[in-house]
Protein backbone atom coordinates (compact mmCIF):
# COMPACT_ATOMS: atom_id res chain seq x y z
CA UNK A 1 0.00 0.00 0.00
CA UNK A 2 3.05 2.16 -0.05
CA UNK A 3 1.69 3.88 -3.52
CA UNK A 4 -1.18 5.22 -1.93
CA UNK A 5 -4.67 4.00 -2.39
CA UNK A 6 -4.66 1.40 -5.02
CA UNK A 7 -5.73 -2.33 -5.06
CA UNK A 8 -4.85 -4.92 -6.86
CA UNK A 9 -7.87 -6.97 -7.95
CA UNK A 10 -7.39 -10.40 -5.65
CA UNK A 11 -8.23 -14.06 -7.09
CA UNK A 12 -10.77 -15.83 -4.78
CA UNK A 13 -7.72 -18.15 -3.88
CA UNK A 14 -6.18 -15.20 -2.39
CA UNK A 15 -9.38 -13.43 -0.76
CA UNK A 16 -9.43 -16.85 1.10
CA UNK A 17 -6.39 -16.81 2.30
CA UNK A 18 -7.35 -12.90 3.66
CA UNK A 19 -9.69 -14.64 5.41
CA UNK A 20 -7.78 -17.24 6.76
CA UNK A 21 -5.29 -14.33 8.22
CA UNK A 22 -7.90 -12.57 9.89
CA UNK A 23 -9.58 -14.97 11.31
CA UNK A 24 -11.40 -14.52 15.18
CA UNK A 25 -9.87 -16.19 18.17
CA UNK A 26 -11.17 -15.75 21.50
CA UNK A 27 -8.92 -15.51 24.81
CA UNK A 28 -8.84 -13.69 27.67
CA UNK A 29 -6.11 -10.66 26.66
CA UNK A 30 -7.00 -7.49 25.01
CA UNK A 31 -3.69 -8.24 23.22
CA UNK A 32 -1.50 -11.57 23.26
CA UNK A 33 1.65 -10.79 20.90
CA UNK A 34 4.39 -13.71 20.18
CA UNK A 35 7.41 -13.76 18.47
CA UNK A 36 6.67 -11.04 16.65
CA UNK A 37 9.33 -9.83 13.90
CA UNK A 38 9.34 -7.02 11.82
CA UNK A 39 11.79 -6.21 9.46
CA UNK A 40 12.17 -3.22 7.44
CA UNK A 41 14.92 -4.66 4.56
CA UNK A 42 18.33 -5.69 7.22
CA UNK A 43 17.10 -4.15 9.50
CA UNK A 44 14.89 -5.94 12.89
CA UNK A 45 13.01 -3.40 14.01
CA UNK A 46 10.89 -5.46 15.95
CA UNK A 47 13.01 -8.41 17.25
CA UNK A 48 10.49 -11.90 18.57
CA UNK A 49 8.61 -9.27 20.71
CA UNK A 50 5.97 -10.72 23.49
CA UNK A 51 3.29 -8.65 25.02
CA UNK A 52 0.13 -9.37 26.82
CA UNK A 53 -2.47 -6.81 27.77
CA UNK A 54 -5.55 -7.70 29.90
CA UNK A 55 -8.79 -6.48 29.45
CA UNK A 56 -9.29 -2.95 30.88
CA UNK A 57 -5.13 -2.54 31.73
CA UNK A 58 -3.78 0.44 31.00
CA UNK A 59 0.07 0.26 29.54
CA UNK A 60 2.03 2.79 28.64
CA UNK A 61 5.06 2.09 25.99
CA UNK A 62 7.96 4.58 26.21
CA UNK A 63 11.13 4.73 23.90
CA UNK A 64 13.15 6.97 22.31
CA UNK A 65 11.77 8.00 18.96
CA UNK A 66 12.85 5.10 15.95
CA UNK A 67 12.63 1.98 18.77
CA UNK A 68 9.84 0.48 17.23
CA UNK A 69 7.10 1.44 19.29
CA UNK A 70 4.76 3.22 16.96
CA UNK A 71 5.77 0.37 14.27
CA UNK A 72 4.13 -2.00 17.00
CA UNK A 73 0.96 -0.10 17.27
CA UNK A 74 0.71 0.13 13.54
CA UNK A 75 0.72 -3.96 13.79
CA UNK A 76 -1.84 -3.63 16.11
CA UNK A 77 -3.89 -1.39 14.43
CA UNK A 78 -3.68 -4.09 11.20
CA UNK A 79 -2.39 -1.25 9.42
CA UNK A 80 1.12 -3.39 8.87
CA UNK A 81 1.25 -6.90 8.16
CA UNK A 82 4.32 -7.69 6.49
CA UNK A 83 5.11 -9.45 10.24
CA UNK A 84 6.14 -12.91 11.42
CA UNK A 85 5.21 -14.25 14.73
CA UNK A 86 1.02 -14.57 16.48
CA UNK A 87 -0.43 -11.14 16.90
CA UNK A 88 -4.02 -11.83 18.41
CA UNK A 89 -5.86 -8.40 19.14
CA UNK A 90 -9.13 -7.42 20.49
CA UNK A 91 -11.40 -7.31 17.16
CA UNK A 92 -13.00 -4.11 18.77
CA UNK A 93 -10.45 -1.46 18.92
CA UNK A 94 -9.99 2.06 18.01
CA UNK A 95 -6.66 4.47 17.28
CA UNK A 96 -5.98 8.13 17.74
CA UNK A 97 -2.96 9.26 16.24
CA UNK A 98 -0.69 11.83 16.87
CA UNK A 99 -2.31 14.32 14.17
CA UNK A 100 -6.26 14.44 14.91
CA UNK A 101 -6.46 12.79 10.84
CA UNK A 102 -10.15 13.93 10.95
CA UNK A 103 -11.61 14.28 7.64
CA UNK A 104 -11.73 17.57 6.40
CA UNK A 105 -14.26 17.55 4.31
CA UNK A 106 -16.99 16.02 6.85
CA UNK A 107 -18.35 18.03 9.71
CA UNK A 108 -17.07 17.12 12.76
CA UNK A 109 -19.98 14.58 14.26
CA UNK A 110 -19.75 13.10 11.04
CA UNK A 111 -16.28 12.47 11.64
CA UNK A 112 -17.21 10.57 14.92
CA UNK A 113 -19.79 8.18 13.26
CA UNK A 114 -17.52 7.57 9.90
CA UNK A 115 -17.64 3.46 10.05
CA UNK A 116 -20.22 2.67 12.52
CA UNK A 117 -22.63 0.18 10.81
CA UNK A 118 -26.29 1.50 9.90
CA UNK A 119 -27.53 5.02 9.79
CA UNK A 120 -25.69 8.11 10.69
CA UNK A 121 -26.67 8.55 14.11
CA UNK A 122 -26.28 12.07 15.34
CA UNK A 123 -27.32 11.74 18.77
CA UNK A 124 -24.74 9.25 19.16
CA UNK A 125 -22.30 11.49 18.19
CA UNK A 126 -23.43 14.45 19.92
CA UNK A 127 -22.84 12.34 23.01
CA UNK A 128 -19.59 11.06 22.71
CA UNK A 129 -18.22 14.72 21.51
CA UNK A 130 -20.48 16.11 25.17
CA UNK A 131 -18.09 13.63 26.67
CA UNK A 132 -15.21 14.92 25.48
CA UNK A 133 -16.39 18.26 26.39
CA UNK A 134 -16.89 19.94 22.91
CA UNK A 135 -20.50 18.75 22.02
CA UNK A 136 -21.09 22.63 20.87
CA UNK A 137 -18.49 21.98 17.83
CA UNK A 138 -20.56 19.32 16.29
CA UNK A 139 -21.65 21.47 13.07
CA UNK A 140 -18.59 23.15 12.25
CA UNK A 141 -15.93 21.99 9.83
CA UNK A 142 -12.75 20.27 11.03
CA UNK A 143 -10.44 23.27 10.17
CA UNK A 144 -11.45 25.80 12.31
CA UNK A 145 -11.34 23.46 15.33
CA UNK A 146 -8.90 24.47 18.03
CA UNK A 147 -5.39 21.66 18.41
CA UNK A 148 -6.88 20.45 21.36
CA UNK A 149 -10.40 20.21 20.18
CA UNK A 150 -9.55 18.10 17.10
CA UNK A 151 -7.72 15.86 19.43
CA UNK A 152 -11.04 15.72 21.42
CA UNK A 153 -12.67 15.14 18.12
CA UNK A 154 -10.58 12.23 17.70
CA UNK A 155 -10.75 10.84 20.92
CA UNK A 156 -14.57 10.70 20.57
CA UNK A 157 -14.22 9.28 17.05
CA UNK A 158 -12.33 6.43 19.10
CA UNK A 159 -14.40 5.54 22.37
CA UNK A 160 -18.21 6.24 20.36
CA UNK A 161 -16.86 2.79 18.85
CA UNK A 162 -17.27 1.02 22.32
CA UNK A 163 -13.45 -0.25 21.78
CA UNK A 164 -11.92 -3.33 24.05
CA UNK A 165 -8.49 -1.80 23.47
CA UNK A 166 -7.62 1.85 22.40
CA UNK A 167 -4.58 2.39 20.58
CA UNK A 168 -3.03 5.88 21.73
CA UNK A 169 -0.31 6.96 18.97
CA UNK A 170 1.32 9.79 20.79
CA UNK A 171 -1.99 11.71 20.60
CA UNK A 172 -1.01 14.92 23.10
CA UNK A 173 2.64 15.14 22.07
CA UNK A 174 1.44 18.11 19.14
CA UNK A 175 -0.13 20.01 21.54
CA UNK A 176 0.57 22.87 24.18
CA UNK A 177 1.55 21.98 27.80
CA UNK A 178 -1.70 23.38 28.88
CA UNK A 179 -4.17 21.78 26.88
CA UNK A 180 -1.76 18.48 26.69
CA UNK A 181 -2.71 18.52 30.81
CA UNK A 182 -6.21 18.54 30.43
CA UNK A 183 -6.61 15.88 27.78
CA UNK A 184 -4.11 13.87 30.07
CA UNK A 185 -6.49 14.26 32.60
CA UNK A 186 -9.51 13.93 30.66
CA UNK A 187 -8.19 10.42 29.13
CA UNK A 188 -7.85 9.46 32.38
CA UNK A 189 -11.08 10.14 33.38
CA UNK A 190 -12.94 8.34 29.57
CA UNK A 191 -10.35 5.58 30.38
CA UNK A 192 -11.83 5.04 34.10
CA UNK A 193 -15.41 5.27 32.49
CA UNK A 194 -15.33 3.09 29.49
CA UNK A 195 -12.67 0.46 30.86
CA UNK A 196 -11.15 -0.47 28.05
CA UNK A 197 -7.66 -1.99 27.79
CA UNK A 198 -5.34 0.88 26.69
CA UNK A 199 -1.88 1.40 25.04
CA UNK A 200 -0.28 4.29 24.83
CA UNK A 201 2.71 5.05 22.81
CA UNK A 202 4.70 7.96 23.98
CA UNK A 203 8.18 9.95 24.78
CA UNK A 204 6.99 11.59 27.92
CA UNK A 205 7.95 9.80 30.97
CA UNK A 206 5.59 11.94 33.18
CA UNK A 207 2.99 11.02 31.23
CA UNK A 208 3.35 7.68 30.99
CA UNK A 209 3.80 7.25 35.12
CA UNK A 210 0.53 9.60 35.44
CA UNK A 211 -1.81 7.56 33.57
CA UNK A 212 -0.61 3.89 33.28
CA UNK A 213 -0.83 0.86 34.98
CA UNK A 214 2.26 -0.26 33.89
CA UNK A 215 4.91 1.27 31.83
CA UNK A 216 7.41 -0.77 29.50
CA UNK A 217 10.49 0.61 28.10
CA UNK A 218 11.24 -0.10 24.48
CA UNK A 219 14.85 -0.29 23.37
CA UNK A 220 16.08 -1.70 20.19
CA UNK A 221 13.17 -3.80 19.45
CA UNK A 222 12.66 -5.21 22.36
CA UNK A 223 10.85 -4.46 25.33
CA UNK A 224 13.65 -3.67 27.49
CA UNK A 225 11.87 -2.98 31.37
CA UNK A 226 8.55 -2.83 32.50
CA UNK A 227 7.44 -1.19 35.49
CA UNK A 228 4.23 -2.14 37.35
CA UNK A 229 2.73 1.53 38.87
CA UNK A 230 1.18 0.49 41.80
CA UNK A 231 0.13 4.50 43.07
CA UNK A 232 -3.50 5.65 43.91
CA UNK A 233 -5.15 7.77 41.22
CA UNK A 234 -4.90 10.73 41.09
CA UNK A 235 -1.03 10.57 40.99
CA UNK A 236 1.21 13.63 42.54
CA UNK A 237 3.76 14.55 40.12
CA UNK A 238 5.90 15.88 43.14
CA UNK A 239 5.57 13.55 44.90
CA UNK A 240 8.65 10.98 46.19
CA UNK A 241 7.61 7.84 44.96
CA UNK A 242 6.86 9.55 41.34
CA UNK A 243 10.13 10.45 41.09
CA UNK A 244 11.89 7.73 41.89
CA UNK A 245 9.64 5.64 39.16
CA UNK A 246 10.85 8.74 36.71
CA UNK A 247 14.60 8.51 37.55
CA UNK A 248 14.75 4.42 37.07
CA UNK A 249 12.66 4.66 33.91
CA UNK A 250 14.70 7.77 32.36
CA UNK A 251 17.76 5.84 33.44
CA UNK A 252 16.21 2.69 31.42
CA UNK A 253 15.70 5.32 28.31
CA UNK A 254 19.53 6.57 28.67
CA UNK A 255 18.95 9.91 30.36
CA UNK A 256 20.90 10.18 33.90
CA UNK A 257 19.95 13.17 35.70
CA UNK A 258 22.32 14.72 38.58
CA UNK A 259 20.89 14.12 42.13
CA UNK B 1 -3.16 63.20 24.12
CA UNK B 2 0.04 64.98 23.14
CA UNK B 3 0.76 65.13 26.92
CA UNK B 4 0.61 61.57 27.26
CA UNK B 5 3.29 61.15 24.66
CA UNK B 6 5.24 63.52 26.32
CA UNK B 7 5.17 61.74 29.84
CA UNK B 8 6.13 58.44 28.19
CA UNK B 9 9.01 59.76 26.52
CA UNK B 10 10.30 61.41 29.33
CA UNK B 11 10.10 57.73 31.21
CA UNK B 12 12.42 56.21 28.86
CA UNK B 13 14.56 59.04 28.65
CA UNK B 14 14.99 58.28 32.22
CA UNK B 15 15.73 54.85 31.81
CA UNK B 16 17.19 55.13 28.84
CA UNK B 17 19.68 57.65 30.72
CA UNK B 18 20.35 55.71 33.94
CA UNK B 19 21.98 52.86 31.73
CA UNK B 20 24.85 54.80 30.86
CA UNK B 21 27.11 54.03 28.22
CA UNK B 22 24.77 52.13 25.81
CA UNK B 23 24.83 52.53 22.15
CA UNK B 24 22.10 55.16 21.20
CA UNK B 25 21.73 56.36 24.90
CA UNK B 26 21.68 59.91 23.63
CA UNK B 27 19.61 59.94 20.64
CA UNK B 28 16.94 58.18 22.42
CA UNK B 29 16.99 60.82 25.14
CA UNK B 30 15.25 63.04 22.86
CA UNK B 31 12.42 59.87 22.44
CA UNK B 32 11.45 57.14 20.14
CA UNK B 33 11.00 57.33 16.48
CA UNK B 34 8.08 55.71 16.24
CA UNK B 35 4.99 55.10 13.60
CA UNK B 36 1.06 54.45 13.90
CA UNK B 37 -0.05 51.77 12.44
CA UNK B 38 -3.38 52.41 10.47
CA UNK B 39 -6.25 49.48 10.97
CA UNK B 40 -6.84 48.35 7.68
CA UNK B 41 -10.82 49.69 7.72
CA UNK B 42 -9.14 53.41 7.09
CA UNK B 43 -6.51 52.50 4.21
CA UNK B 44 -9.83 51.01 2.12
CA UNK B 45 -11.60 54.14 1.81
CA UNK B 46 -11.98 56.31 -1.27
CA UNK B 47 -12.88 54.83 -4.72
CA UNK B 48 -14.46 51.21 -4.17
CA UNK B 49 -11.99 48.51 -5.43
CA UNK B 50 -15.02 47.18 -8.11
CA UNK B 51 -15.12 50.66 -10.15
CA UNK B 52 -11.81 50.74 -10.00
CA UNK B 53 -11.43 47.69 -11.66
CA UNK B 54 -14.14 48.10 -14.04
CA UNK B 55 -12.21 51.30 -15.01
CA UNK B 56 -9.84 49.68 -17.29
CA UNK B 57 -12.45 47.83 -19.54
CA UNK B 58 -14.79 51.17 -19.66
CA UNK B 59 -11.82 53.23 -20.83
CA UNK B 60 -10.65 50.59 -23.46
CA UNK B 61 -14.36 50.54 -25.18
CA UNK B 62 -14.23 54.56 -24.96
CA UNK B 63 -10.95 54.59 -26.80
CA UNK B 64 -12.46 52.44 -29.22
CA UNK B 65 -15.58 54.30 -29.48
CA UNK B 66 -13.41 57.84 -30.01
CA UNK B 67 -11.57 55.94 -32.59
CA UNK B 68 -14.63 55.00 -34.55
CA UNK B 69 -16.59 58.40 -34.45
CA UNK B 70 -13.34 60.02 -35.75
CA UNK B 71 -13.07 57.76 -38.65
CA UNK B 72 -9.69 56.67 -37.39
CA UNK B 73 -10.89 52.96 -37.05
CA UNK B 74 -12.84 52.29 -40.47
CA UNK B 75 -15.60 50.40 -40.31
CA UNK B 76 -14.46 47.45 -42.62
CA UNK B 77 -11.67 47.08 -40.48
CA UNK B 78 -13.59 47.25 -36.83
CA UNK B 79 -16.92 48.12 -36.13
CA UNK B 80 -17.49 51.05 -33.25
CA UNK B 81 -19.36 49.68 -29.98
CA UNK B 82 -22.01 51.88 -30.99
CA UNK B 83 -22.55 49.73 -34.49
CA UNK B 84 -21.93 46.38 -32.44
CA UNK B 85 -24.24 47.46 -29.82
CA UNK B 86 -27.53 48.30 -32.73
CA UNK B 87 -26.35 44.98 -34.81
CA UNK B 88 -26.83 42.94 -31.25
CA UNK B 89 -29.84 44.47 -30.56
CA UNK B 90 -30.96 43.53 -34.07
CA UNK B 91 -29.85 39.84 -33.86
CA UNK B 92 -31.63 39.78 -30.35
CA UNK B 93 -35.44 40.90 -31.95
CA UNK B 94 -34.91 38.32 -34.67
CA UNK B 95 -34.01 35.44 -32.45
CA UNK B 96 -31.33 34.61 -34.62
CA UNK B 97 -28.38 35.17 -31.74
CA UNK B 98 -30.28 33.71 -29.10
CA UNK B 99 -31.10 30.47 -31.03
CA UNK B 100 -27.00 30.41 -32.46
CA UNK B 101 -26.16 31.11 -28.35
CA UNK B 102 -28.36 27.77 -27.52
CA UNK B 103 -27.71 25.74 -30.44
CA UNK B 104 -23.42 26.27 -29.12
CA UNK B 105 -23.81 25.82 -25.72
CA UNK B 106 -26.02 22.30 -26.38
CA UNK B 107 -22.63 21.66 -28.44
CA UNK B 108 -20.23 22.64 -25.79
CA UNK B 109 -22.32 20.77 -23.08
CA UNK B 110 -23.12 17.39 -25.13
CA UNK B 111 -19.10 17.32 -25.85
CA UNK B 112 -18.31 18.31 -22.20
CA UNK B 113 -20.38 15.46 -20.49
CA UNK B 114 -19.27 12.75 -23.20
CA UNK B 115 -15.42 13.57 -22.92
CA UNK B 116 -16.22 14.34 -19.20
CA UNK B 117 -17.65 11.28 -18.29
CA UNK B 118 -14.83 9.18 -20.30
CA UNK B 119 -12.22 11.10 -18.49
CA UNK B 120 -13.62 10.35 -15.07
CA UNK B 121 -14.35 6.62 -15.63
CA UNK B 122 -10.94 6.09 -17.14
CA UNK B 123 -9.31 8.03 -14.09
CA UNK B 124 -11.30 6.20 -11.42
CA UNK B 125 -10.31 3.16 -13.17
CA UNK B 126 -6.54 4.30 -13.42
CA UNK B 127 -6.29 5.83 -10.23
CA UNK B 128 -8.45 2.61 -8.11
CA UNK B 129 -7.17 -0.31 -9.43
CA UNK B 130 -3.80 -1.03 -10.31
CA UNK B 131 -4.51 -2.86 -13.40
CA UNK B 132 -6.47 0.04 -14.42
CA UNK B 133 -3.20 2.19 -14.10
CA UNK B 134 -1.21 -0.34 -15.93
CA UNK B 135 -3.90 -0.79 -19.05
CA UNK B 136 -4.73 3.26 -18.94
CA UNK B 137 -2.48 5.51 -17.98
CA UNK B 138 0.51 5.25 -20.77
CA UNK B 139 -1.96 4.93 -23.40
CA UNK B 140 -3.80 8.52 -22.03
CA UNK B 141 -0.52 9.89 -21.25
CA UNK B 142 0.75 9.32 -24.55
CA UNK B 143 -2.63 10.48 -26.53
CA UNK B 144 -2.97 13.75 -24.74
CA UNK B 145 -0.02 14.99 -26.13
CA UNK B 146 -1.50 15.01 -29.71
CA UNK B 147 -2.70 18.50 -30.52
CA UNK B 148 -6.60 18.02 -30.62
CA UNK B 149 -7.20 20.57 -33.69
CA UNK B 150 -4.61 18.42 -35.53
CA UNK B 151 -7.85 15.37 -35.90
CA UNK B 152 -9.89 17.63 -37.57
CA UNK B 153 -9.36 16.13 -41.22
CA UNK B 154 -9.36 12.51 -39.27
CA UNK B 155 -12.89 13.66 -37.54
CA UNK B 156 -14.28 14.68 -40.88
CA UNK B 157 -13.39 11.22 -42.50
CA UNK B 158 -14.79 9.51 -40.11
CA UNK B 159 -17.67 11.04 -39.14
CA UNK B 160 -18.51 13.55 -41.65
CA UNK B 161 -19.52 17.13 -41.82
CA UNK B 162 -22.63 17.52 -39.59
CA UNK B 163 -22.95 17.33 -35.89
CA UNK B 164 -21.15 14.38 -34.51
CA UNK B 165 -17.17 15.63 -35.47
CA UNK B 166 -17.67 18.41 -33.59
CA UNK B 167 -19.29 17.25 -30.56
CA UNK B 168 -16.53 14.29 -30.92
CA UNK B 169 -13.69 17.60 -31.20
CA UNK B 170 -15.12 19.23 -27.84
CA UNK B 171 -15.49 15.28 -26.32
CA UNK B 172 -11.71 14.78 -26.88
CA UNK B 173 -10.34 18.40 -25.71
CA UNK B 174 -12.50 17.85 -22.28
CA UNK B 175 -11.45 13.73 -21.40
CA UNK B 176 -7.71 14.76 -20.74
CA UNK B 177 -7.78 17.73 -18.26
CA UNK B 178 -10.34 15.83 -16.45
CA UNK B 179 -8.55 12.30 -16.40
CA UNK B 180 -5.15 13.83 -15.65
CA UNK B 181 -6.76 15.90 -12.84
CA UNK B 182 -9.33 12.95 -11.72
CA UNK B 183 -6.47 10.74 -11.55
CA UNK B 184 -3.85 12.91 -9.74
CA UNK B 185 -6.11 13.98 -7.28
CA UNK B 186 -6.83 10.60 -6.25
CA UNK B 187 -3.47 9.52 -5.89
CA UNK B 188 -2.60 12.31 -4.34
CA UNK B 189 -5.06 12.02 -1.61
CA UNK B 190 -3.77 12.06 1.97
CA UNK B 191 -2.61 8.68 3.08
CA UNK B 192 -2.85 9.12 6.64
CA UNK B 193 -6.54 9.70 6.11
CA UNK B 194 -6.97 6.27 4.82
CA UNK B 195 -5.36 4.50 7.24
CA UNK B 196 -7.50 6.47 9.74
CA UNK B 197 -10.91 5.26 7.59
CA UNK B 198 -9.20 1.61 7.58
CA UNK B 199 -8.92 1.79 11.69
CA UNK B 200 -12.51 2.96 11.62
CA UNK B 201 -13.34 -0.41 9.75
CA UNK B 202 -14.65 1.46 6.40
CA UNK B 203 -15.06 -1.47 3.36
CA UNK B 204 -12.74 -0.64 0.11
CA UNK B 205 -16.17 1.09 -1.10
CA UNK B 206 -16.93 2.74 2.20
CA UNK B 207 -13.32 3.73 1.73
CA UNK B 208 -13.44 5.14 -2.06
CA UNK B 209 -16.63 6.97 -1.34
CA UNK B 210 -16.17 8.99 1.67
CA UNK B 211 -12.51 9.43 1.89
CA UNK B 212 -10.98 9.15 -1.95
CA UNK B 213 -13.21 10.34 -3.80
CA UNK B 214 -14.25 13.58 -1.76
CA UNK B 215 -10.09 13.92 -1.51
CA UNK B 216 -9.84 14.15 -4.81
CA UNK B 217 -12.74 16.74 -5.92
CA UNK B 218 -10.98 20.06 -5.36
CA UNK B 219 -8.05 18.91 -7.87
CA UNK B 220 -11.17 17.26 -10.16
CA UNK B 221 -12.45 20.72 -10.10
CA UNK B 222 -9.63 21.70 -11.16
CA UNK B 223 -10.24 19.92 -14.16
CA UNK B 224 -13.51 20.92 -14.87
CA UNK B 225 -12.28 24.40 -15.46
CA UNK B 226 -9.43 23.43 -17.92
CA UNK B 227 -11.81 21.18 -19.51
CA UNK B 228 -14.49 23.80 -20.31
CA UNK B 229 -11.89 26.45 -21.05
CA UNK B 230 -10.88 23.73 -23.92
CA UNK B 231 -14.41 23.16 -24.96
CA UNK B 232 -15.04 26.56 -25.85
CA UNK B 233 -11.47 26.86 -28.02
CA UNK B 234 -12.85 23.28 -29.56
CA UNK B 235 -16.11 24.66 -29.99
CA UNK B 236 -14.82 27.93 -31.76
CA UNK B 237 -12.26 25.35 -34.34
CA UNK B 238 -15.67 22.60 -34.67
CA UNK B 239 -18.04 25.29 -35.87
CA UNK B 240 -15.41 26.56 -38.70
CA UNK B 241 -16.88 23.39 -40.13
CA UNK B 242 -19.74 23.48 -42.65
CA UNK B 243 -21.78 24.58 -39.64
CA UNK B 244 -25.34 25.30 -40.34
CA UNK B 245 -26.67 26.74 -36.94
CA UNK B 246 -24.45 28.09 -34.19
CA UNK B 247 -22.60 31.11 -33.04
CA UNK B 248 -19.42 29.87 -35.41
CA UNK B 249 -22.26 29.84 -38.35
CA UNK B 250 -23.61 33.45 -37.77
CA UNK B 251 -19.40 34.36 -38.05
CA UNK B 252 -18.83 32.33 -41.31
CA UNK B 253 -22.10 34.16 -42.62
CA UNK B 254 -20.81 37.63 -41.89
CA UNK B 255 -17.32 37.15 -42.91
CA UNK B 256 -18.72 36.51 -46.58
CA UNK B 257 -20.50 40.12 -46.16
CA UNK B 258 -17.38 41.60 -44.44
CA UNK B 259 -19.85 42.35 -41.24
CA UNK B 260 -17.33 43.21 -38.67
CA UNK B 261 -20.03 44.10 -36.10
CA UNK B 262 -21.69 40.71 -36.32
CA UNK B 263 -18.54 39.20 -36.01
CA UNK B 264 -17.79 41.21 -32.99
CA UNK B 265 -20.91 40.37 -31.75
CA UNK B 266 -20.25 36.52 -31.97
CA UNK B 267 -17.04 37.15 -29.92
CA UNK B 268 -18.71 39.15 -27.22
CA UNK B 269 -21.20 36.44 -26.93
CA UNK B 270 -18.09 33.63 -26.98
CA UNK B 271 -16.89 35.60 -23.56
CA UNK B 272 -20.04 36.38 -22.33
CA UNK B 273 -20.80 32.16 -22.53
CA UNK B 274 -17.37 31.47 -21.02
CA UNK B 275 -17.80 33.81 -18.00
CA UNK B 276 -20.96 32.12 -17.33
CA UNK B 277 -19.35 28.78 -17.35
CA UNK B 278 -16.80 29.91 -15.30
CA UNK B 279 -19.08 31.38 -12.85
CA UNK B 280 -21.33 28.22 -12.41
CA UNK B 281 -17.44 26.24 -12.01
CA UNK B 282 -16.99 28.90 -9.25
CA UNK B 283 -20.52 28.40 -7.70
CA UNK B 284 -19.81 24.85 -7.18
CA UNK B 285 -16.55 24.76 -6.30
CA UNK B 286 -17.89 27.73 -3.40
CA UNK B 287 -20.47 25.10 -2.29
CA UNK B 288 -18.76 21.35 -2.53
CA UNK B 289 -15.26 22.98 -1.28
CA UNK B 290 -16.10 24.91 1.69
CA UNK B 291 -14.60 22.99 4.03
CA UNK B 292 -10.59 23.34 2.81
CA UNK B 293 -8.44 25.16 5.04
CA UNK B 294 -7.17 26.90 1.69
CA UNK B 295 -10.72 28.30 0.77
CA UNK B 296 -10.84 32.07 1.02
CA UNK B 297 -14.27 32.56 -0.83
CA UNK B 298 -17.44 32.97 1.19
Amino acid sequence: MATGVQWNLITPEQAREHQVQQRQVRGAQAVRVRGLTRRFGEREVLKDLDLDIAPGEFVALLGASGCGKSTLLRILANLDREISGTVDVAARRAVAFQAPRLMPWKKVWHNVVLGLPGRQDRTKAIAALEEVGIGHRADVWPKVLSGGEAQRASLARALVREPDLLLLDEPFAALDALTRIKAQSLVAELWQRHRCAVLLVTHDVEEAILLADRVLVMKDGVLAHEETIAMSRPRNVASAQFGRIRANLLGWLGVHQPH
Amino acid sequence: MTDDIAVINTAFGQVAASNTGAIGTSARRQGILRERIKPVSASTKGVPRWLRRASGPVLVVLVWHLASVTGLLPKEVLAGPATVVSSAANLIATGELQQAMWVSLMRALVGLAIGGSVGVTLALCAGLFRLGEDLIDATMQMLRTVPNVALIPLLIIWFGIGEAPKIALIALGTAFPLYLNVYAGIRNVDSTLIEAGRTLGLSRAALIWHVILPGALPNALVGLRYSLGIAWLALVFGEQINATAGIGYLMANAREFFQTDVIVVCLVVYALLGLAVDFTVRTLEKVLLSWRPAFNGT
